[in-house]
């Protein structure tokens, strides 16, 4: 859409298909280690699934990819995650300009408290987009699939919607500033199983041009909606840890690990 | 409903404790309202009622060819009060102001001040006006026999528009309340940027460690330090230290020579000072309760952290600060400790032209007043007690409404 934006990282050069790598990953939160030795490349344009127990980090490895962990302060990531070549957590890298290109969905619809144009055109306008701004709303909402629905009430506050709309805003707001990879954490978890089926629905049609990394408790969403699933652990010690990795096809129907069989089978978890 | 197994569930006994306690709180209430109730009445009791008021010239002695006092013109009062009053105090009120400068209601003035010369006897209290009536009268008749009894409302347009007297039945309060406005001003223009400041500083911006918790710790305990001991900080710091700054010698404003540092600033600064920690509790309290959900989904567009704390937490947080300051607001302006301290001074007929002016404010005004002996200026206590709470409901009525369009808005 013929946007450009000065940036820090390298022009993509030789990934082979790969949208972000994690290398050696150990998370720590004060003295707790969260998540330990986790390395994991991620597959562009496609949709990789993270499941695993509660309290596996996988959440906390998501927020890894677009440094929302920063915002912890007694969060503490050791290891690499490369992204175009380039380590993300290198000392001269700027968390503001990873987040401008890895964008990020939460669990609960967080619209803000302003209208549903302002919403989607906020993102675009603080990274200093310079094309018509109706356009890109109006784009923005067609792909996410929410432009019939709002566009009569554009200057309406976007609490106003019902929670899959806000969901769904949401993620427009995120691709409104054209990420590479968009990071959702349990989107659909909050909503019914409709508003839930067109969140899937539309992160099928956003893997053509986006990364999607998706945290989700739902097996079956897992299952219906992911290229590659990630199963992860928790350990005696409470540190997250990845266990098996793979199409999910294969990860579904013929795990490797007996862990992941017995989680997926629903014999524990 | 039987109850089986081993429970005994004894719901009439928890219903009858919840009933004690519900009754309680509602004693609780009643009590309130009682003594709010109580106070409302003692001061409207007092600010109405019955006067005995003697005129040493009778008004309608003062009529020329028919025409009562308050219809006359400009020059005719202006003959009636040189015809009444020696020619030294004439050319003091020439000095003052020269009459042809004067317009009618100033002269006017004069008059009832100088020459009709009203003086209150006795006041009654609203109470004993409304249902004593007989007795009063005969009371009055008996001791004042010269005097007009008449129901007076001590809360009058003149009241209002009269600036302090020393005598109470022309006595007003407009220098008070000028200058309860222009202290508050200057209060909240201080206080209102430092306080929201500092609050974003230390919810957003400071780590959490020692220096910042005890800086946190120190907030919280200065805001329950006694206002006069804040009075004795402006005294010092203010009044004495930064003299030339807030008498206005430094800024050429005022003379040098008689000038000195208890003004209208002085006091603004440290009613500042003693709300600057309400403010910032509050405040933080305000950005505390914005969802860090929209924080998260505000860094998460790239938003830097200022961006973020602009464009979200601030307007999330305003009504919130506007509540907090409302409540600094009220208690700036009923503060009067800290300001006997600073230097209100007791009796300015002057209206407060600027920060560097000498002031006084309404509680003070209030406070010399009820220091009286005279039943005339209890009464007029009474009446300034009103205004006091007038303007404070005002105050914080703007407050509402500022809070209920900001709220609206984001």
């Amino acid at each position: 859409m013929g946007i450009s934006l000065s940036h820090t990282f390298q022009p993509a050069t030789e990934h082979n298909g790969c949208a972000v790598e994690a290398r050696g990953l150990e998370v720590h939160y004060g003295p707790f280690r969260a998540v330990k030795d986790t390395s994991i490349k991620v597959e562009a344009r496609k949709i990789t699934a993270f499941i695993g127990p509660s309290g596996c980090g996988k959440s906390t490895v998501l927020r890894v990819f677009n440094r929302m962990n920063d915002l912890i302060p007694t969060a503490r990531v050791t290891g690499e995650v490369l992204f175009e070549g380039q380590n993300i957590y290198a000392p001269d890298v700027d968390a503001v300009e990873v987040r401008r290109r890895v964008g990020m969905v939460f669990q609960k619809p967080n619209p803000f408290p302003k209208s549903i144009y302002e919403n989607v055109a906020w993102g675009a306008r603080i990274n200093g987009f310079r094309g018509n701004m109706d356009e890109l709303v109006e784009q923005t909402l067609r792909h996410a699939a929410l432009w019939d629905e709002v566009k009569d009430k554009l200057q309406q506050n976007a609490l106003a919607l019902s929670g899959g709309q806000q969901q769904r805003l949401c993620i427009a707001r995120a691709i409104a500033i054209q990420p590479d990879i968009v990071l959702m954490d349990e989107p659909a978890s909050a909503l019914d199983p409709i508003a839930t089926l067109r969140i899937e629905e539309l992160m099928r049609t956003l893997a053509e041009e986006y990364t999607i990394i998706v945290v989700t408790h739902n097996m079956q969403q897992a299952a219906r909606v992911s290229d590659y699933t990630a199963f992860f652990m928790v350990d005696e010690e409470r540190a997250g840890y990845l266990v098996e990795y793979g199409a999910t096809r294969e990860i579904f129907t013929n795990p490797k690990d007996k862990r992941t069989e017995d989680y997926i089978t629903g014999r524990f978890g | 409903m039987t109850q089986t197994g081993p429970f005994n569930p004894q719901t009439a006994r928890r219903h009858r404790v919840g009933r004690v306690w519900s009754a309680l709180f509602l004693g609780a209430i009643i009590i309130a309202i009682i003594a709010l109730g109580a106070l409302l009445y003692n001061i409207i009791d007092e600010s109405f009622g019955l006067a005995a008021i003697e005129n040493r010239v009778d008004p309608d002695s003062l009529a020329i060819e028919g025409v009562p006092l308050e219809d006359l013109s400009k020059e005719q009062l202006t003959e009636i009060l040189a015809a009444h009053v020696s020619a030294g105090l004439l050319r003091r009120f020439e000095n003052d102001q020269p009459f042809a400068e004067r317009d009618r209601a100033s002269v006017y003035a004069l008059v009832l001040e100088r020459v009709v010369e009203p003086q209150i006897q006795a006041t009654w209290s609203l109470t004993d006006s409304l249902f004593r009536r007989e007795q009063v009268l005969t009371e009055a008749a008996e001791k004042y026999p010269q005097a007009k009894v008449e129901f007076r409302s001590w809360l009058t347009p003149t009241f209002l528009r009269m600036p302090q007297s020393s005598k109470p039945e022309l006595a007003g309060v407009r220098t008070a309340v000028l200058g309860s406005l222009w202290t508050i001003f200057i209060t909240i223009a201080l206080a209102f940027p430092i306080g929201v400041g500092a609050a974003i500083y230390l919810e957003e911006y400071a780590a959490d460690n020692l220096v910042n918790r005890i800086i946190q710790t120190n907030i919280n305990n200065l805001a329950g330090v006694p206002s006069i001991i804040y009075g004795m900080l402006g005294l010092a710091i203010f009044v004495r230290g930064l003299e030339p700054l807030t008498s206005g010698a430094m800024l050429g404003v005022v003379d040098a020579t008689t000038a000195n540092g208890r003004t209208v600033l002085s006091a603004g600064l440290t009613l500042a000072l003693l709300i600057l920690p309400l403010l910032i509790i509050n405040a933080q309290e305000a950005i505390k309760a914005v969802s860090n959900s929209l924080r998260e989904a505000s860094y998460g567009l790239g938003a830097t952290r200022w961006q973020t704390i602009w464009y979200h937490v601030l307007p999330n947080a305003l009504p919130g600060i506007l509540t907090g300051t409302i409540l600094a607001i009220s208690r700036a302006i009923g503060e009067t400790a800290p300001l006997v301290v600073v230097g209100a001074s007791a009796f300015v007929a002057l209206d407060p032209s600027g920060p560097f002016s000498k002031f006084t404010t309404l509680p003070i005004q209030i406070y010399q007043w009820t220091t009286r002996p005279q039943d005339q200026y209890r009464s007029l206590a009474a009446a300034a007690i009103l205004v006091l709470l007038v303007l404070l409901l005002s105050l914080n009525a703007t407050a509402v409404l500022l809070r209920n369009r900001y709220s609206r808005s984001v």
